[in-house]
């Protein structure tokens, strides 16, 4: 039982999800899986069930997912829960108006959001939703009852929750603050949300402070089993989502082989005319 | 009979007697002469040509599955890019066309910037080509608004605007570019005209006037020789040039297959191109109410999106100094010439005057036209002994080296944030690209220039 006891304390304080920055939270890099079609699969599950419900996906068909190595049978058997026939689009039934009601916002669609989440010469949009997706945290002031450290007060909440097993979050923010007087001075501000959400918040004025602006997010898992398996599932739900962006981009890079062959071949053989035509100009 | 007599037989002498299709291939291929020295900057013409055939093409079969329609643009691209068979291929194919056309374009004009190929008397050659450049962009413009994503919208809301800096006329001129008081609908489908019919039969229209003007005169090379004042055969043909057509039409697709190997590359492999070619911001579709917080224009218009922003109202006080020293100097050199001794000088202290009059957003406007149109002026601003690089003194390579470089960092300053240093880093950089070609007509005939020789320098391959 102690051995037990002593066996989870020792993984829970290995299992932490932590990442230091400048100012801004830090985007982790997600697992590529974007050629695995079984972890798709699992991707398009993850999305189906906890997803689409609030997001639409209106540019996407069910039986595209044929694609990834589904039969139409799966597909009607798994992933289609009311009316929906496998050659619809994935749309849903709540209405715009609704959303901002009930969200305060519309939900996006998800259909490219892979793409547009990318940035120039930085994370790529598959990073941001898994490092998104991973770093929601209780906190009681919210409407939610969940905040996100990328996505501050973020008007989602997390609907993974139950496979992603109680958290504490850290944070440890070196930032200026005006005092008393109006100065700005340098403050190291501790933030500890528990796994109900109430916040433990400790600032210490730091004198002699000559470094920039950080930050430094830990979260501590509670059930180090549940969140390994929260995070391979997620890993194959964002590498599904930024499949789903662009559904032909593994076809499209077999092709391109191919292509890229048969051009350089035909270059060397436009050379190779070229100069028997131009032998004789002098 | 009204008939032609022609040497040709069969078919083709049916139709030559008719039409003149043997005499227009003998006169622009066959027996067409051009230097037999051209070297890799003169690929970039032909390729222009291939990408602008791509362009209609690839395009023709986009416009059989887009919408035009602000609700149903952004749906109809993906459906192209997922359920039409090999839509996903000819949408790739147009948005690298694209890039790949400024690419193609910036490298032939670098060329004749090089080799003096708008010298006389090739200025209307040049002419045509800065033409045709003014409506690359316009046509670049107006297809970038169609896919309706986020930075479609806001870069044409941005754009238009700039119209409305115009005194008195600029706010309604800005309406009715738009159709409408904001992009919309209205602004869509307009757009979808001028860029599916009237600019790409304007741009067809100058591509034929540019060969046809180049084809008037024979074209120029690296060495800037005349070949037809050269040497010539028995039957008048240049020693130093070549027909075209076997030669040059074979040399081409060398040119050809090597830039396909890049076309093909950055499709398959990279059509983002991190986010230059299609930028990211682009696959949110468009929403007028929400403003994204860095606005840009795509790569391509970065460099003189930069001379824009950095014309502030601080700015104009230099390009106010800038005129009254040119009156000055005018006044002071010009000899002869009676009334432009005063006239230029006064309208120059006038534009001075009207520089700090008028805000400083017109003049913003002024400067980015005014970088293009610029351009058109190069063949009489250019007052060298010699027409190419290759004979000009070698600090003048070293001009042309910053100018290069110059203009690179203009693009980049084009694709960063607002912030005081990059504002003052894009006003030097617009000082030097506009200090280029406006002092031009003083540094181009300084120095000690090399001998041209009579004959090309040709290496037998």
């Amino acid at each position: 039982m102690i051995k037990k006891l002593l066996g989870v304390l020792a993984l829970s304080l290995t299992c932490t999800f932590a990442y230091a920055a400048d100012g801004g939270a830090q985007i982790q890099k997600a697992p590529d899986r974007i050629s695995d079609l079984a972890a798709l699969q699992n991707g398009a599950k993850m999305f189906v069930n906890y997803c689409l419900n609030c997001h639409s996906a209106s540019a996407m068909r069910y039986n595209k997912l044929m694609d990834l190595g589904l039969t139409e049978e799966d597909i009607k058997k798994n992933l289609l829960f009311t009316r929906e026939r496998v050659g619809d689009l994935m749309t849903i039934s709540m209405t715009p108006e609704d959303a901002k009601r009930w969200f305060g916002t519309i939900p996006p669609d998800l259909s490219v959001i892979a793409r547009a989440k990318s940035t120039s010469f930085g994370p790529s949009g598959v990073d941001y939703i898994y490092t998104y997706l991973s770093t929601f945290f209780r906190d009681a002031e919210r409407n939610t009852g969940w905040n996100n450290v990328i996505f501050p007060n973020v008007g989602m909440p997390n609907v993974l929750w139950e496979l992603e097993g109680p958290r504490t979050l850290t944070d440890v923010q070196v930032h200026q603050v005006p005092n008393e007087s109006g100065n700005m001075h340098w403050v190291k501000t501790t933030s500890v949300f528990d796994h109900n959400g109430y916040a433990e918040i400790t600032n210490e004025t730091l004198a002699n402070y000559q470094g920039d602006v950080t930050r430094t997010t830990t979260f501590d898992s509670k059930d180090a089993k549940a969140f390994a398996q929260f995070q391979n599932d997620v890993a194959d739900l964002s590498n599904f989502l930024g499949w789903m962006a662009e559904p032909v981009q593994l076809e499209r890079r077999e092709i391109g082989v191919i292509v890229m062959i048969f051009l350089v071949l035909f270059l060397l053989i436009a050379i190779r005319m070229n100069n028997t035509y131009w032998k004789h100009v002098r | 009979m009204a008939e032609q007599n022609v040497e040709t037989s069969g078919l083709l002498g049916w139709v030559d007697r008719r039409f003149p299709l043997t005499k227009l291939f003998k006169e622009h291929m066959s027996e067409y002469y051009a230097p037999k020295n051209f070297n890799f900057w003169y690929f970039f013409g032909s390729l222009a040509l291939l990408v602008l055939v791509i362009q209609v093409v690839s395009g023709i079969f986009l416009v059989m599955n887009y919408k035009p329609d602000a609700n149903l643009a952004f749906s109809s691209v993906e459906f192209i890019m997922r359920e039409v068979p090999g839509g996903w291929f000819i949408r790739y194919m147009h948005s690298t066309g694209a890039s790949m056309f400024f690419v193609v374009v910036y490298l032939h004009m670098l060329r004749g910037l090089f080799y003096g190929s708008y010298r006389k008397p090739r200025e209307l050659v040049w002419i045509f080509g800065v033409a045709i450049f003014l409506c690359l962009m316009a046509e670049a413009f107006f297809g970038y608004l169609l896919p309706w994503g986020q930075m479609s919208y806001w870069g044409a809301q941005v754009i238009v605007n700039l119209f409305s800096a115009i005194p008195f006329i600029g706010p309604d001129l800005a309406i009715f570019i738009r159709g409408d008081y904001v992009v919309s609908d209205a602004t869509l489908n307009r757009f979808f005209a001028f860029h599916v019919i009237a600019i790409p039969l304007v741009l067809i229209g100058l591509v034929v006037a540019h060969i046809i003007a180049l084809h008037e005169v024979g074209s120029n090379n690296p060495d800037g020789v005349e070949i037809k004042q050269g040497p010539k055969d028995q039957y008048g043909r240049p020693l130093d040039g070549i027909p075209f057509h076997p030669y040059y039409s074979v040399h081409d697709i060398v040119g050809v297959a090597g830039f396909l190997i890049v076309f093909a590359a950055i499709l398959f492999f990279g059509p983002e191109m991190g986010g230059y070619f299609l930028e990211y911001n682009n696959f949110i579709p468009a929403d007028p109410l929400k403003t994204p917080p860095h606005i840009a224009p795509v790569w391509y218009f970065t460099p003189f999106y930069t001379m824009l922003r950095a014309t502030t109202s601080d700015f104009t006080w230099i390009l106010a100094a800038g005129a009254v020293i040119a009156a000055l100097w005018i006044f002071i050199k010009a000899r002869g010439c009676g009334l432009c001794r005063y006239i230029a000088p006064l309208v120059l202290l006038g534009v001075a005057v009207l520089l700090k009059v008028i805000d400083a957003k017109f003049w913003g406007v002024v400067s980015m036209g005014g970088a293009v149109v610029l351009l058109f002026f190069l063949p009489w601003l250019d007052r060298s002994p010699v027409k190419s690089i290759r004979y000009r003194p070698t600090w003048h390579k070293w001009l042309y080296a910053i100018f290069i470089i110059d203009f690179l960092a203009l693009g980049v300053l084009g694709t960063l944030p607002v912030t005081p240093e990059y504002t003052i880093a894009g006003q030097i950089c617009t000082v030097i690209y506009l200090a280029f070609f406006f002092l031009m007509p003083v540094w181009s005939p300084l120095g000690t220039f090399k001998k041209v020789p009579s004959r090309v320098t040709f290496h037998a391959h």
